[in-house]
């Protein structure tokens, strides 16, 4: 397994972050104003649209055509991006696309390059491959700057530093940023405009910029970048060389196809009509922007996601966030809790699809199955749906031999009517435990009561009637 | 409508949990049903449509078959829980196939399409909306999370609580949000399902209600049972047994003694003797 940092640890422990987290007051009111108010603006704004649930289908549709052609559309973007002048890299895993980032900086002769925010590079870890070869990335998305500088990692797919308020990002901007100013205050336009300045300088000398996409046109060989601050767009015009990593789900049949995606987008992941920065570039142009342009197509353990007839709708994903936004356990862990690079609702089916279910075995289990995340998904992943299947897949490597045979034992007794009424009769035996009880029941009741049981089950009850109804008949048909 | 109800032969799915633990909403679901005519049979043969083991990742193909056997014959399935009755929609049918087995698939699709959750059942195929209850109490309505995201019952439920004589129906603030109770997701995550748990108690103590009700019976049991731990003095009822109640039967002291687990018989001592098609186990 080469994952680079999907995952931060080997099976990260749910359970135990999430428990850390939710003790934490700050990280939970952070998380909850941001949230909240991102959910308001999506909601206002799709609230808008009349044919929001059409377009949510053509979304799926498109994405399910292009996930059922891969093959076709990854060379036909190929053949369009290397004939408008760009250079076109495969690369299977982490290491492989990190190598070749690598020699394309090293062949440049640079030893510092900007980075545009991109999901894909966190995927695969480039930065830290790239300090490890003596090359400094540095992030120029705001949020992906105070993560950097915090020496953190990104707790949310749009908004990484979503677990830091402002007061926070003034000490990291004090503390890390050497050219902050003395009397920086926590006010959000001086915030940024000390990033700008801090900035500036790397956007004018940089001679090699890396970037992912939100979208790959098959038709065009065209690459799109979608952002709010446009220090996106200084990256991608600026230097002379441009290498972009891409994964390979990222790709739409044609232009046109942008028309359901721009819309889908724009009003899921940040509340806005539209946003604010959409650049695309096909190939190079000479005599103008990047002169030297790269696209590394990533697998990455994509492949294996497709294989999976359920499973394989999760590659739809256009990284919006909207099921983090809304997602009820998200709203209380934070990102972080899911030790993986995609976080939430659809880092929770796609971690596990991309590294083994056995290396990400807590993750499937890391929701209420709520549906929310489903309801706002705007390309239609039926995520409940595939994190049932996916604890399907996790309970099969054999990991809960105790919770298995609890399981199995109430499934036995379910497979019979004699067994099940005897059964239920023991109902009563919970009035001992309703406020303790040893593990896993102490999980329960540390927080909530057990019902008092009742002095029958609904059968017994039912069949008590039939008898005295039964009684009734003969006693008449006596008389 | 009016003549095939008459002649539709109708099944109750109490499902485990109210079988096992919540006896008084099968008894509520029984007397509500004949109430509006209805003959309710209860096949001794059910026992659990197998959600919360498909839930927790163990697909138990053997009670999606036991399911399908037991309610085939019967023209409507009525289910008091819309989480089972999302579960036997959706779920029995990809069970089924992950088992390899088109055929039970197919017929758990057909079993599946007339299977009902009580609102839908009380609104679609019985066409009403005003069941002629009657309970004098402030009350608010909790809408599951299966009941609207999966099962689409959307504003039902509250179509025939706003019929109810004499309830003061309180709207729950921020009631799209999930209790936290998850199946075992209570368990496997207890940290973040407390965290959840908190906050719609909450909301629903901020909305003076005495009475908190929902159609599954498995949410109120979580959120119940924080409630009664730390002695909010807000009761749970299954939504049916609010509609069961009516102005005829209803003494005011009853309904506490209702929620009062144990005490409960009073109740389905009442009503006429179900009717009488099912052997009893010999
Ligand atoms: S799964 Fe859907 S809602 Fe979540 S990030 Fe992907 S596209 Fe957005």
């Amino acid at each position: 397994m080469s994952s680079g940092e999907t995952i931060w640890t080997d099976d990260p422990p749910f359970p135990a972050n999430a428990k850390r987290a939710v003790n934490n007051a700050q990280l939970r009111r952070n998380i909850r104003k941001a949230t909240t108010t991102i959910r308001e603006r999506r909601a206002n704004l799709v609230g808008e649209m009349p044919d929001w649930q059409e377009l949510r289908t053509s979304g799926a549709a498109i994405k399910d055509e292009v996930l059922r052609n891969l093959d076709r559309y990854l060379e036909q973007f190929e053949a369009a991006a290397t004939g408008r002048g760009a250079q076109v890299h495969w690369a299977r895993d982490a290491d492989e696309a990190n190598s070749i980032v690598a020699s394309l900086v090293a062949a440049t002769g640079e030893t510092e390059v900007i980075k545009v925010k991109s999901m894909a590079t966190q995927e695969i870890g480039l930065v830290r491959a790239l300090a490890e070869r003596g090359i400094a990335a540095y992030e120029t998305d705001l949020a992906e700057l105070i993560i950097q500088l915090g020496h953190d990692r990104p707790s949310h797919i749009v908004v990484p530093a979503i677990h830091k308020n402002r007061a926070e990002i003034r000490e990291i901007f004090l503390k890390e940023m050497n050219d902050a100013p003395a009397d920086l205050s926590d006010d959000p336009q001086a915030l940024a405009e000390a990033a700008r300045q801090h900035l500036r300088r790397k956007f004018f000398e940089a001679k090699v910029a890396i970037s992912g996409a939100n979208f790959a046109i098959a038709e065009t060989g065209s690459l799109l970048v979608a952002e709010s601050e446009g220090n996106g767009r200084m990256c991608l015009t600026l230097p002379d060389t441009l290498i972009s990593v891409v994964g390979i789900e990222k790709l739409l049949p044609t232009f046109r196809d942008l028309e359901v995606f721009l819309q889908l987008l724009p009003r899921s992941s940040t509340g806005e009509r539209m946003n604010p920065y959409n650049s695309v570039w096909t190939g190079v142009t000479p005599g103008d922007g990047p002169q030297n342009v790269h696209v590394i197509l990533l697998d990455n353990g994509r492949t294996n996601v497709l294989r999976d007839e359920v499973g394989r709708q999760a590659l739809r994903c256009i990284r919006c966030a909207a099921c983090l936004n809304v997602c009820p356990v998200y709203e209380r862990t934070g990102g972080h809790a899911y030790g993986a690079t995609y976080p939430g609702p659809i880092g929770a089916v796609l971690t596990p699809q991309l590294v083994g279910v056995e290396h990400a075995s807590e993750l499937p289990f890391a929701s209420s199955l709520c549906g929310y995340c489903y309801e706002v998904c705007p390309v239609k992943i039926d995520i409940p749906t595939v994190l049932v299947k996916l604890r399907h897949d996790a309970v099969r490597t054999g990991r809960h031999p105790v919770e298995g045979a609890l399981f199995g034992a109430a499934g036995a007794a379910m497979k019979g009517r004699r067994r099940w009424t005897r059964a239920l009769r023991l109902a009563p035996l919970m009035r001992f435990a309703r406020r303790g009880g040893p593990p896993p029941l102490s999980r329960w009741t540390s927080v909530r009561n057990l019902p008092e049981p009742p002095d029958q089950s609904f059968r017994d009850w039912w069949v008590r009637q039939h008898e005295s109804a039964r009684e009734v008949i003969r006693e008449r048909k006596r008389q | 409508m009016s003549n095939d109800r008459e002649t539709l032969r109708v099944a109750l799915f109490a499902t485990c949990l109210i079988d096992a633990l919540f006896p008084d909403a099968g008894r509520a679901t029984v007397q509500l049903l004949e109430r509006l005519g209805q003959r309710v049979e209860f096949p001794l043969e059910q026992t659990c449509c197998g959600q919360m083991h498909a839930n927790s990742g163990y697909f138990e193909v053997e009670l999606v078959g036991r399911y399908v056997d037991v309610f085939s014959r019967y023209d409507a399935v009525v289910v008091p829980s819309a989480s089972c009755a999302a579960s036997i929609h959706h779920q029995h049918p990809m069970i089924a196939r992950a088992a390899g087995d088109e055929a039970l698939a197919v017929r758990a699709e057909s079993v599946g399409s007339k299977t009902y959750e009580l609102s839908q059942f009380l609104i679609d195929v019985l066409g009403t909306d005003d069941v002629g209850a009657y309970f004098p109490h402030r009350v608010t309505y909790h809408p599951t999370c299966h009941s609207v995201r999966l099962l689409g019952v959307g504003d039902r439920p509250l179509r025939l609580l706003r019929n109810v004589r004499g309830i003061d129906l309180v709207e729950l603030p921020r009631w799209d949000e999930c209790c936290g109770f998850g199946g075992t997701f209570a368990i496997k995550n207890p940290d973040t399902s407390a965290a959840m748990l908190a906050d719609k108690m909450d909301a629903v103590i901020d909305t003076g209600a005495e009475v908190l009700c929902a159609g599954d019976r498995s949410c109120l049991m979580h959120i119940g049972g924080g409630l009664e731990r730390i002695r909010a003095g807000v009761r749970t009822l299954h939504l049916v047994e609010i509609l069961a109640s009516t102005e005829d039967e209803y003494r005011p002291d009853r309904a506490p003694a209702r929620s009062q687990p144990g005490a409960a018989p009073a109740r389905s001592q009442r009503g006429a003797a179900p009717a009488a098609t099912e052997e009893p186990p010999g």
